[in-house]
């Protein structure tokens, strides 16, 4: 279950937003994530975003993968 | 795509597999237990790239693989029904039933619509005023808030044609029931990203607890996958069973408390039949008695003949892990993805399409 | 004359005749076709490719084409894929009634401007008109017929292993600019259909190889479907590299949102090559020097083992088995 993409906030109306991925976009419905801002990014699941990603992480992440890959080369 | 394209390189993939490799010493088996991880597992060869002292099983963490026939009977039911429109999300189309599926249906006449979202639904209810607009309401605790906000929206724009068939299932439950039912070692689960996206790690707390069961929340890029895969690693090497999550991204412990508001107002828990394992206490969402007139049970005459299993098909089994798609007689022959006999060769995600179109073995 | 389509115009009466003479013979007219005989009569030597097909696609305007200019194309591709220089063409029109004219002459001068760029005719067609409900605005059939030159022998079965597999470009446009617009699934993106006619494009790898062993342009069921019906018709197994696959970001961010796989999305101005490994790179040359070819690029290679068999290894190494798509792609959730 849960196909969700990560997608960039571009405009807010109300409950809904524009939200681009990868050079296209569409409406989506913020009805679970009423707290998103414009230059968000969020993961939409059948047109919802369910949740803020969290950018802060993402980055924290791929360093941790990195260093891993690093790592190994050792 | 940013992120997304990052967490498919190569070169952190190497990174991980070479980790996993150097760390995996003790046999185990892992099983990711949702439909989407099951796609990535497939589609990138995961199987390949661990060492053979890891096995992946995959569970029953597909919705539409999980639908028993008597439910899917009644969405069929509904639209043969003069003046429905069932609209549903594609993955439900093809699924047979005990005699029919909704592409049958739909080739018959009956008007079933493939919609990307709710929204799409509401919007053609506004459309039709004069037919009554279903939506077959599937999936987890990903979806089910989204349902919930699709009942709480028609009733803002003042819709009075549209109504939901609650199908909804809950993880947590049914994993329970799965671990209790014995016949399943395990030494690892990977688990749903997106339904702890909305209800947090915490509810995974009594599998590491009760069962001595290492929990990893993982994305779904296949670097998710093998991040999950190491931390499941560390934690049998070292003995340890805690929950942990590796999609820090996408899923904060205490998951998204809006969501989890939304799915409890329209929705309760209820008993639940699940393909494969019977009737699951608790493991089901119905609609509350407030919301009753967006219950497409309380408000049409389903009539649906005794329900049907398919002899011989054990997508029950390979739903609980204890079988594989090369054990079932049909798979491949009778059961093929043209010709599917059971949900599990349907679903993209059934362990029965997955290992049939990517190709057996050991996944790859 | 009516705003809208009627039966009557498919009747073979004057109303018939008329929206013939007036929409369709003044438009794209040709010696053969001016000449409104039952059947056109002409002389062709050598070795004939010959083709037929239908084309149902709805909404009949997508962003890059519409139903007339996808008509033309493909037919032109199914004979291109013989090695065939594309030549004459019938046009069927099955048309519901209450069509609005002005879409009707659109596609026509659609038609129109495709055969000029690919220098095809139409040479004969017919015209009926369904009740409303019978048919989905607008069905077209088409035949055509073309000359192979001496010398080429390309066909499904020809793949040999060892050969190399070249793709002309990006896969997956058509498909996703056709269900960005379709109700229910509908979001917004600069992306176009593909559609194009490649018989020039194979005249000039053919110049730079006569010696290419097969052609196909993967239509429904995207490039995974063809590679499949090659390996099978070849008794070979390809084997290809995730990475080398161009790809645009659009359709790859689609296919994420819908869950759809870019290798079984339509395409309509793409075409696959196998062609023996010394001859590769001039034809890969010759692709790239081609408005359709910009993007083309050395997919994968022909092998013995397993016949019938497509693999691609993944991005990560690993090696996965690429089926023959089933029924269609269905946006899914999970």
């Amino acid at each position: 279950m849960c196909l969700a993409i990560p997608a960039l906030i571009t405009s807010i109306e109300d409950k809904e937003a524009e939200a681009e991925i990868g050079g296209i976009s569409r409406r989506i419905s913020l009805w679970l994530t009423p707290e998103a801002r414009v230059g968000d990014y969020v993961l939409v699941h059948t047109g919802y975003a369910i949740n803020i990603l969290d950018q802060e992480q993402a980055k924290e992440t791929l360093e941790i993968l990195r260093e891993i890959a690093e790592g190994v080369e050792d | 795509m940013k992120y997304i394209t990052e967490f498919r390189s190569s070169e952190l993939g190497k990174g991980l597999i070479a980790r996993i490799q150097q760390r995996s010493k003790k046999k185990a088996r892992f099983m990711e237990f949702c439909g989407g991880h099951t796609v990535t597992i497939f589609r990138y060869g995961i199987r390949q790239l661990l060492p053979p002292t890891i096995e992946m099983v995959s569970g029953p963490g597909c919705p539409i693989c999980v639908t028993a026939n008597a439910d899917l009977d009644k969405a069929i039911a509904l639209s043969q029904i003069p003046g429905v429109i069932v609209t549903t999300f594609g993955d439900m189309l093809k699924v047979p039933g005990s005699r029919s599926s909704l592409e049958k249906a739909k080739a018959e006449g009956a008007e079933v619509r493939t919609v990307y979202s709710t929204m799409d639904a509401l919007d053609t209810a506004e459309a039709n005023p004069d037919r009554s607009v279903v939506f077959l309401g599937i999936g987890f605790e990903t979806t089910a808030p989204i349902i919930a906000a699709s009942i709480l929206q028609a009733e803002e724009r003042g819709i009075k044609n549209y109504y939901v068939l609650s199908l909804h299932k809950l993880c947590p439950p049914v994993i329970r029931a799965l671990l209790d039912s014995g016949g399943l070692e395990l030494q690892g689960l990977v688990c749903p990203g997106h339904v702890s996206a909305v209800i947090g790690s915490h509810p995974w707390e009594f599998i590491a607890q009760e069962y001595g069961i290492p929990c990893v929340v993982s994305g779904f890029e296949p670097l998710d996958i093998l991040q999950c895969v190491e931390m499941l690693v560390e934690q049998v090497e070292k003995g340890d069973s805690r929950v942990e999550i590796a999609y820090k991204r996408g899923v904060r412990p205490e998951g998204n408390q809006i969501a989890l508001e939304l799915m409890e107002r329209v929705f309760e828990p209820s008993p639940a039949r699940w393909r494969g394992m019977g009737e699951i206490a608790g493991s089901g969402l119905k609609i509350k008695s407030e919301y009753r007139r967006f219950d497409a049970e309380a408000n049409f005459d389903i009539k649906t003949a005794p329900a049907v299993e398919h002899k011989g098909c054990i997508c029950g089994d390979i739903l609980r892990g204890v079988k594989t798609p090369a054990d079932c007689k049909f798979f491949g022959k009778a059961c093929k993805p043209e010709n599917p006999v059971g949900p599990c060769m349907v679903s993209a995600e059934g362990s029965c399409s997955a290992y049939y179109l990517y190709g057996g073995e050991r996944g790859g | 004359m009516a705003d809208k389509i009627l039966l009557a115009h498919g009747s073979g009466g004057k109303l018939a005749h008329d929206l013939v003479e007036k929409s369709f013979v003044k438009v794209l007219a040709n010696p053969l076709l001016d000449k409104m005989d039952d059947s056109a009569v002409f002389e062709l030597s050598g070795r004939l490719a010959f083709t037929t097909d239908s084309y149902v696609v709805s909404p009949i305007f997508f962003p890059g084409g519409d139903i007339g200019k996808l008509a033309v194309c493909g037919t032109v591709n199914d004979l291109a894929t013989s090695g065939a220089k594309p030549l004459y063409l019938s046009l069927a029109f099955i048309i519901e009634e209450g069509l609005a004219l002005e879409d009707l002459e659109k596609i026509v001068n659609s038609v129109q401007a495709v055969c000029g760029e690919a220098g095809v005719e139409i040479v004969t067609g017919d015209t009926k008109v369904v009740t409303r409900g019978s048919a989905d605005k607008l069905f077209i059939n088409t035949a055509g017929v073309g000359v192979i030159p001496e010398g080429v022998n390309i066909s499904g079965s020809n793949a040999r292993p060892g050969d190399k597999v070249i793709l002309s470009g990006a896969i997956g446009d058509h498909g996703i600019a056709v269900v960005s617009k379709r109700e229910g699934l509908s979001f917004a993106t600069k992306l176009k259909s593909d559609c194009a006619p490649l018989g020039g494009l194979v005249a000039e790898m053919l110049k730079a190889s006569p010696d290419i062993h097969a052609l196909r342009d993967p239509t429904r069921g995207g490039l995974a479907t063809s590679l499949n019906e090659l390996a099978q018709q070849s008794k070979v197994s390809i084997r290809i590299e995730e990475k080398e696959i161009p790809v645009r970001e659009e359709v790859l961010a689609a296919c994420e949102m819908l869950g759809f796989d870019p290798l079984y999305v339509a395409n309509e101005g793409k075409m696959i090559a196998i062609v023996p490994p010394g001859d590769a790179d001039k034809v890969l040359k010759a692709m790239r020097r081609n408005k359709y070819g910009k993007k083309a690029a050395i997919i994968g290679e022909v092998g013995a083992e397993n016949p019938g068999r497509v693999t691609m290894k993944t991005v990560l190494g690993s090696s996965r088995i690429v089926d023959m798509m089933v029924g269609d792609l269905l946006p899914r959730i999970c």
